[in-house]
């Protein structure tokens, strides 16, 4: 008997590829949709984090305020303390300071008059510490594209758009054109070693990055810096950690209201409330619900009418089944375990080729860098799909139970109708 | 028990609801059909001859009075009694062949073999017999669509008696074929009947049928107007 209906099912293209065909790509797709939006969002959140805001990050509540104007003016003082009690209470983040600072580089002909200049977005990290968490967070080696990294002080590297646009090679010598934190003119000069691209449109557009330790000097702001990140040992942002950390330090940091330094005092923020992300990443997440919902059901309709018109086109079939006297009961039940093969085998093989498909671009990534020309996101030009645990069921559970009900809801006409019904319309 | 009627109905009426009004399709037809039996339903269309039949065929009840299959009445029977009745004791032959498109002809014969779990071997022996019967023995690997409609008809029929039933129903059986395969498969059945006494049952308008049966029930709106035998006219 099985074989019987594994024979009519095999031999049947209409029985057996074409639902098998639906389901694969369904699912495929939907796979694929789930670990792409995955990927996409993980990819901000993950530049984000390396490039602007940590996972969690320390400023002057008057830094917090307008920390997009980068003042220097409200940075924090007292880094290396702060940074001795933050290594203390929390161990399982990496700390380490930032500043971000804006200026006019300058570039200076033979005769030490301006060549060229341009307004640069300066970024001063720890660069030359042997230890510095830097190396994990935004490692800059990774991003030169000409001449190096920087080693020793005095040296920076500048965006590869504006090193072209100012036609700066490494080793020549810039000036930055700056205000210390009190207001002061700041010139200092520089030896640009390299140029470097993080390959996200944002963050290349007039950059420049320096020593933390060269830019506290040259904008006078000794054991200042206007940040200072922590990032976790995993690079993973887990939300609910990242509050309670935040939660004791601004406890202990509590600020007298009334006290005068109180707009200096530090205080804590999350990548999710800090990054200006917060209601990006709500609408993304209702979005990718929105979207792959949208997709099941469409998956869901498009099986279930599958199924609806299979077992129509088979009321000759099932019939004769009947007439020759097999059990309405044991016709439902075969029906039901030819879809649910048909479901398990489309559903497993789209989900593989949804993978698949996903791994790949976990790897490769798919480069959207000319989409994104105007972007402000922290969108890497390469978005990378991403797989979680989710992505082996988010297609195949659906897959499965869509052809499943399809099956069982067209096939209840059988059950419902009297048997000598069926005939009427087999002879017809 | 040879001579105990096959069949036994007993003032049995069948109404379908249409809309608001009903449509009687049977009114109080008491008939009896005994074993051995080439009996055949005639009447024009819409006399009720379908809707008769699948009564005895346990495919539809009655609407009221009672119908008897080899002692079991078709109104009390659940759906799991009534297939296992068809299953053992009755054989179908329709109008439109209705072979299973995706088997070859021995396939097709083979499934009620396959529903009463007999063992491969025996199975096979009996297929290869019942092909034998209808004249088919060299066509076992075909598939339907590779066959005339003669052809397919007497597939349908070595299919309804291969499990050697005590009646075979047949609704229309050459209402789709011309007159020499409708002769052919008369022929065939009227064999079967003398050599494995199977009890045949037709609904039918075909002249060319009634031509070969032995017992004739003519249907009128529903109600039995004439039961003859044949070579006899006094039935009334
Ligand atoms: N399922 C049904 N619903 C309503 N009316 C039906 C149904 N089946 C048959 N009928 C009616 O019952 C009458 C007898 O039908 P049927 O038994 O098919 O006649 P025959 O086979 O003699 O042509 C016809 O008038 C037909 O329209
Ligand atoms: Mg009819």
């Amino acid at each position: 008997m099985i074989r019987f209906l594994l024979n009519g099912l095999l031999r049947d293209r209409s029985r057996s590829l074409f639902p098998l065909l639906t389901v694969f790509f369904g699912v495929l797709l939907t796979v694929f949709l789930q670990a792409w939006i995955n990927g996409a969002i993980t990819s901000v959140v993950d530049s984000t984090a390396r490039y602007r805001t940590g996972h969690v990050l320390v400023m002057t509540r008057a830094y917090a305020k307008e920390a997009d104007q980068m003042p220097i003016d409200l940075a924090l003082l007292g880094v290396d303390t702060l940074m001795t009690g933050l290594r203390h209470d929390d161990p399982d983040l990496l700390w380490t300071p930032r500043i971000s600072f804006g200026g006019l580089l300058d570039i200076p002909d033979e005769h030490h008059e301006t060549r060229a200049q341009a307004p640069v977005r300066g970024m001063a990290v720890d660069l030359l510490s042997p230890d510095s968490p830097e190396r994990t967070i935004l490692d800059v080696r990774d991003a030169v594209v000409r001449g190096r990294a920087p080693v020793r002080h005095g040296e920076i590297l500048v965006g590869e758009d504006l090193a072209e646009r100012l036609q700066i090679q490494p080793g020549d010598t810039a000036t930055l054109i700056s205000s210390t934190m009190y207001g002061s003119m700041s010139i200092t000069n520089f030896v640009v070693v390299g140029t470097l691209r993080f390959g996200i449109v944002a963050m290349d557009k007039g950059t420049l990055v320096a020593d933390v330790a060269d830019i506290q000097q040259a904008l006078d702001m000794a054991d200042g810096a206007g940040e200072i990140i922590g990032f976790f040992r995993d690079g993973v942002y887990h939300e609910e950690r990242a509050n309670a950390v935040a939660a004791g330090f601004n406890q202990r940091f509590a600020a007298v209201p009334s006290s005068p330094t109180a707009a200096f005092a530090p205080v804590m923020g999350t990548l999710r409330t800090q990054s200006g992300l917060s209601d990006y990443l709500d609408y993304i997440d209702a979005f990718s619900v929105v979207i792959v919902g949208v997709f099941l059901v469409a998956m869901f309709v498009v099986l279930w009418n599958a199924g609806l018109t299979g077992s129509l086109r088979r009321y000759g079939e099932l019939g004769v089944r009947l007439a020759v006297g097999e059990d309405k009961t044991h016709v439902y039940l075969t029906l039901l375990a030819e879809s649910l093969l048909i479901g398990v085998i489309g559903s497993a093989a789209g989900t593989l080729a949804g993978l698949t498909v996903a791994y790949y671009l976990q790897i490769h990534g798919f480069n959207i860098g000319t989409i994104m020309k105007d972007s402000t996101m922290l969108i890497p030009n390469i978005v990378r799909a991403r797989v979680t645990p989710l992505t082996f069921v988010i297609g195949f559970l659906p897959g499965v139970l869509a052809t499943l009900s399809g099956t069982a809801l067209s096939g209840i006409g059988i059950y419902k109708r009297q048997t000598s019904q069926l005939f009427k319309e087999l002879e017809s | 028990m040879q001579d105990l009627p096959l069949v036994v109905t007993h003032a049995l009426d069948k109404t379908y609801a249409l809309g608001q009004t009903t449509l009687k399709a049977l009114d109080g037809i008491d008939l009896a059909i005994s074993r051995g039996e080439f009996v055949g339903l005639v009447g024009p269309s819409g006399s009720g001859k379908t809707t008769l039949l699948n009564i005895i065929g346990a495919l539809d009840v009655p609407t009221s009075g009672s119908a008897e299959i080899l002692g079991r009445s078709v109104e009390t029977l659940t759906h799991r009694e009534a297939a296992r009745l068809r299953n053992e004791h009755l054989g179908f032959i329709f109008q439109t062949f209705n072979l299973l498109p995706v088997y070859t002809v021995f396939e097709n014969v083979e499934f009620p073999l396959l529903l009463q779990g007999i063992e491969t071997g025996r199975r096979k022996q009996m297929v290869e017999e019942a092909l034998a019967w209808v004249g088919l023995a060299d066509r076992a690997d075909s598939r339907p669509s590779q066959l005339s409609g003669g052809q397919s008809q007497r597939v349908a029929i070595a299919r309804a008696i291969v499990k050697k039933p005590d009646v075979v129903l047949a609704d229309e059986p050459t209402a789709n074929l011309d007159a020499a395969n409708s002769h052919h498969i008369m022929k065939t059945m009227l064999q079967l009947n003398r050599d494995l006494h199977t009890t045949f049952v037709f609904a039918t308008h075909d002249e060319k049928v009634i031509g070969y049966l032995h017992r004739t029930i003519t249907l009128v709106d529903g109600r039995i107007a004439r039961d003859e035998h044949a070579g006899d006219s006094s039935h009334s």
